[in-house]
């Protein structure tokens, strides 16, 4: 028994020797980047694959869209990634270009006892009147308008949303900055906002949390949340007047009718997509690099391991609940780094 | 646990002696004896330098927002990121709120748990009683946190809020503290986690004080003729009177620091409510909370302006303990 653990030790060492030369000899290029939360389940992924695939390793530190865009302002990576886009005039003059890489969705989620997921239907303004205080329960004549055949509680509406600074939270916000003048103008849009009502939860999860234990509480969270936790969803009326339901063929709708080809350096934010399938709160995470970096190797190097994970990225993109970018979208990428990095 | 290690080591300390060094002792003895002063000297002067550093790195951080808004930076009751206006109000009112809240739920179980345990308890009780108590310091605060948000939390809304909201929230002064909806969340849940978190903190002093008060003093008592209760209010309260104190102010200092549990129960609203059935903020939640995503200066010097806030809150607090710790010392070798 002894000698059989002795030797088993002896094998993992050498093993662990090999795999250590194998590393060191593979490992010819290393790309960093770090920025938003809620592309790294899905970058690591990717970089793991695209490691044992080509040897590059993608080291992704997951900081938030604030500190990414910090960061690659200060070259000490070779990407950064943030779910707010960088204004077009801010990118000329910082030299830096932006693609879109992968998208989601942001649902409104409710604790309704009752109620089966998927039955609600909430419109722009009315989200944004609930979010203001203006509507405070949930047999408000203006919701119960839109929700024919549905028993809606009589009581109080606790809203929920983000406390931390998020990209979540700039989707949403912006949504409702579109589709409500009042909201525009009294709160505004950015990754944390002053709000009008309502609690804050730390993280998608912790939005997520409040509204499971908060009876008849209403918040918003990342699709892959919903899809994951089996909340209770709700439908959210897009542009052409539809009730749609969050899923990927209504986020990659969304998407594909973004008025992208009007947006230099891809400065767009594709909510309130005017598609008759598009999911009104389609949000998109944007890599930011630099046009001519100090270090062209890496980041090409970066470029390939984007271009892998647009092509051919999808199916892992899929099984972790995020949505591919469609086909056109990925062609207007290829023709955009051509045109524009070194 | 440091602060429990150093009251009792203050209490302890008594004023250095000169020891004359004896004209046989070898050289190489009084190098160690220097090198050693040097060495524990450096150490304790080390935490005073980065004590002082860090308040200094504070205030230079939070310099900004104390230039931008001036006074309003506490008085106003705004925080937004979009209009970059920011002020102090809600999470120093927060903070300061749940922390009373816990002491005053604290104080009088820790006084009650320490009185036990030293003097009622049956001698086989005491120790397992005793460490169930340390064992309840030793659990991390996010664990905490976690229970009151998913236990403590449905509890407090489908029971306790309610009545409260409905027998309290009616009455005229105090009925304003106890208005609004039965969320389980905000002010007084957070507190109530607080004092859960702090009762073995003050009762681990409070039990040290009670054990120190000089038996010849209480067995004096039982044999005048007095009750148990006559030794505990006249003899062993008076005589650590002040202890006790310096016990429940470390504890404050604590619960105005606690960050995770707190964020998990507070709801973490930017709002001025002075009702405790609604979500607020506290200083250290709103810091965890936005810290990583405060994408413009004004807003990370903001929040760096609360932590200094808070610093002098509990600086100011761990003085006061500190003096009337002192006067107990001063007390007891005047006796």
């Amino acid at each position: 028994m002894k000698r059989m653990t002795h030797r088993l030790r002896l094998t993992v060492l050498g093993l662990a020797l090999g795999a250590g030369l194998m590393g060191t000899a593979q490992a010819a290029t290393e790309v960093t980047g770090a920025g938003s939360t809620f592309v790294y389940p899905i970058l690591s992924k990717w970089s793991s694959d695209y490691s044992q695939k080509t040897g590059t390793k993608v080291n992704y530190q997951s900081i938030g869209s604030g500190g990414g865009i910090a960061q690659i302002k200060a070259a000490t990576v070779d990407f950064g990634a943030s779910d707010m886009p960088m204004k077009a005039a801010d990118l000329h003059a910082l030299g830096m270009g932006q693609f879109p890489s992968v998208i989601g969705g942001v649902v409104p989620v409710a604790n309704l006892p009752g109620i089966a997921p998927g039955t609600l239907k909430f419109t722009g303004p009315v989200l944004a009147n609930i979010f203001l205080g203006k509507i405070t329960r949930w047999n408000d004549p203006a919701l119960v308008a839109i929700n024919p055949g549905v028993k809606l509680p009589d009581s109080r509406i606790t809203v929920v949303h983000r406390s931390d600074g998020s990209g979540t939270t700039f989707n949403w916000v912006n949504y409702l900055s579109k589709v409500s003048p009042e909201w525009k103008s009294k709160v505004g849009e950015g990754t944390s906002v002053s709000w009008p009502t309502g609690l804050g939860g730390k993280g998608n999860e912790g939005v997520a949390a409040y509204v499971k234990q908060v009876p008849y509480s209403l918040g918003y969270v990342e699709y892959a949340y919903v899809k994951q936790s089996k909340m209770n969803y709700g439908l959210v009326q897009n542009k052409a007047g539809k009730f749609v339901e969050p899923n990927a063929e209504s986020f990659q709708a969304a998407a594909a009718t973004a008025d992208w080809s009007h947006a230099e350096d891809f400065d767009l934010v594709m909510t309130d997509a005017p598609g008759e399938k598009a999911y009104p709160v389609t949000a998109t995470t944007f890599i930011i690099m630099y046009k001519q970096p100090k270090d062209a190797a890496r980041s090409k190097a970066a470029r390939e391991f984007f271009r892998w994970s647009l092509e051919s990225g999808q199916s892992q993109a899929n099984a972790l609940d995020y949505v591919p970018l469609p086909a056109d979208l990925v062609k207007q990428i290829e023709a955009y780094w051509g045109a524009n990095f070194k | 646990m440091g602060d429990l290690i150093d009251i009792s080591a203050a209490a302890a300390a008594s004023p250095p002696r000169r020891v004359r060094t004896p004209r046989t002792r070898r050289l190489s003895d009084r190098t160690a004896d220097r090198l050693f002063l040097g060495l524990t000297g450096g150490a304790a002067y080390l935490v005073l330098i980065v004590l002082v550093g860090a308040a200094l790195s504070m205030a230079w951080g939070g310099r900004l927002a104390f230039k931008t808004f001036g006074w309003s930076f506490f008085t106003s009751t705004q925080w937004d990121a979009v209009a970059h206006q920011f002020s102090a109000l809600v999470p120093v009112w927060g903070t300061i709120v749940t922390s009373l809240i816990a002491i005053v739920i604290a104080v009088p179980v820790s006084l009650g748990i320490g009185i036990f345990l030293t003097e009622l308890a049956p001698p086989w009780l005491r120790q397992p009683v005793g460490t169930a108590i340390e064992l309840l310091a030793a659990i991390p605060s996010i664990v905490y946190g976690m229970w009151g948000l998913f236990v403590f939390v449905p509890f407090m809304a489908a029971h306790i809020q309610p009545w409260l909201i409905d027998h309290l929230g009616t009455m005229p002064v105090i009925g304003p503290l106890f208005e609004g909806a039965p969320i389980g969340l905000g002010m007084l849940t957070a507190g109530i986690i607080l004092a859960i978190m702090i009762i073995p903190f003050i009762t681990a002093v409070m039990r040290d004080v009670f054990l120190a008060t000089p038996s010849v003093l209480k067995e004096s008592a039982y044999a005048l003729g007095a009750t148990r209760w006559e030794v505990i209010k006249d003899i062993v309260l008076p005589n650590s009177r002040n202890a006790v104190v310096g016990a429940i102010f470390l504890g404050l200092g604590r619960a105005l620091g606690e960050t995770m549990a707190v964020t998990f129960v507070l709801g973490n609203a930017h709002e001025f409510k002075w009702s405790l059935m609604e979500p607020g903020n506290s200083i250290a939640a709103a810091i965890a909370n936005e810290f990583t995503e405060a994408d413009s200066d004004i807003y990370l010097s903001s929040l760096i302006a609360l932590g200094f806030i808070l610093f002098v809150l509990t600086f100011v607090i761990l003085a006061l303990a500190r003096l009337l710790l002192r006067a107990t010392r001063r007390a007891g070798s005047e006796a």
